[in-house]
């Protein structure tokens, strides 16, 4: 079963840091993806100005025809994105344990910049790990 | 379920908007309700155009930011947030239709596309007062009325909700 496409991590300024493919998708470019986080980052924050109800904090779901988007904003603002197949049961929890995933493997990493693009091998490793846990 | 607002648009803009509730007001948003209007279009038309960018199984998908024709490529039909959900439908005449409600509704793309039917073909495009494009709605109150009876007779309008 193939259902999970691709991770986005966007930074809390609407920067990619990360993007990821899990299963053979169309190609969105390297230009055009920073091009999307930072469209997302937008879009995102003027939902919440339109919301016709108080205290909206932005999008969570998205759907479209073809893919559902599934987006996890963090206390300090960095936001997952994970497209996936329509009607994917459990897409929260898999993004929960990305993010805990991300705590531990790139916040921890002592090399890693803050808000810069994520290279780290052990994110990296168990991300796929995760995803592939979730697909079966 | 809740339903909050209606926004109808043409290629000129909004050409019919309805509340039936708005516990946040236009103030504490945008601003004004022209700018609300545009701005919601303007969300609109970037998702769209955003959903066409991304979709995962176009093969020849339309470049980011290249013109794009209405109803190419994957088509955006509704987002939730975390108090309310949009739904969206765009005819391919060019009509929009933005209807805002509480979360725990499900997919209405056929609600809008029997309220494009019902109401905006039947009361405004094929009425002999409408005048084109860009024109306001012929008969605005009984067109009101007719589109809180749909919704109603289709079980997204609560019947404790007032028109």
């Amino acid at each position: 079963m193939v259902s999970i496409y691709t991770l986005y991590v966007v930074n809390k300024s609407g920067g990619l840091i990360y993007s990821r493919d899990f299963t053979s998708v169309a190609k969105v470019d390297l230009n055009d993806a920073l091009r999307l986080a930072s469209i997302w980052h937008s879009m995102h924050a003027i939902s919440s100005q339109l919301s016709p109800v108080p205290g909206c904090t932005g999008v969570e779901l998205l759907e479209a025809d073809t893919f559902t988007l599934h987006c996890f904003q963090t206390l300090t603002g960095t936001k997952f994105l994970l497209v996936v197949e329509p009607n994917t049961p459990y897409v929260p929890a898999l993004l929960q344990r990305i993010y805990e995933v991300y705590s531990d493997y790139v916040l921890k990493n002592p090399f890693y910049e803050v808000e810069q693009v994520i290279k780290c091998e052990l994110f990296d490793e168990h991300l796929e790990l995760a995803v592939r846990r979730h697909n079966v | 379920m809740l339903c909050y607002n209606i926004y109808f648009y043409d290629r000129t803009g909004c050409i019919f908007y309805h509340e039936w509730l708005r516990p946040k007001p236009v103030k504490q948003g945008a601003g004004t309700l022209e700018d609300d209007q545009k701005q919601m279009f303007g969300l609109c038309w970037t998702l769209s155009n955003f959903c066409a960018a991304l979709d995962p199984k176009g093969t020849d998908k339309p470049q980011l930011g290249a013109p794009r024709r209405i109803g190419q490529g994957c088509q955006f039909r509704s987002f939730t947030a975390n108090n309310y959900k949009l739904h969206f439908l765009e005819t391919p005449s060019g009509y929009k239709v933005v209807l805002n409600t509480s979360q725990d509704v499900g997919s209405l793309q056929e609600t809008l596309a029997a309220v494009y039917d019902e109401l905006l073909v039947a009361r405004c495009i094929r009425s002999p007062l409408y005048k084109g494009p860009g024109q306001p709605i012929p008969n605005p109150e009984g067109f009101r009325g007719a589109l809180s009876q749909l919704l109603r007779m289709r079980g997204v309008l609560p019947a404790s909700q007032s028109a």
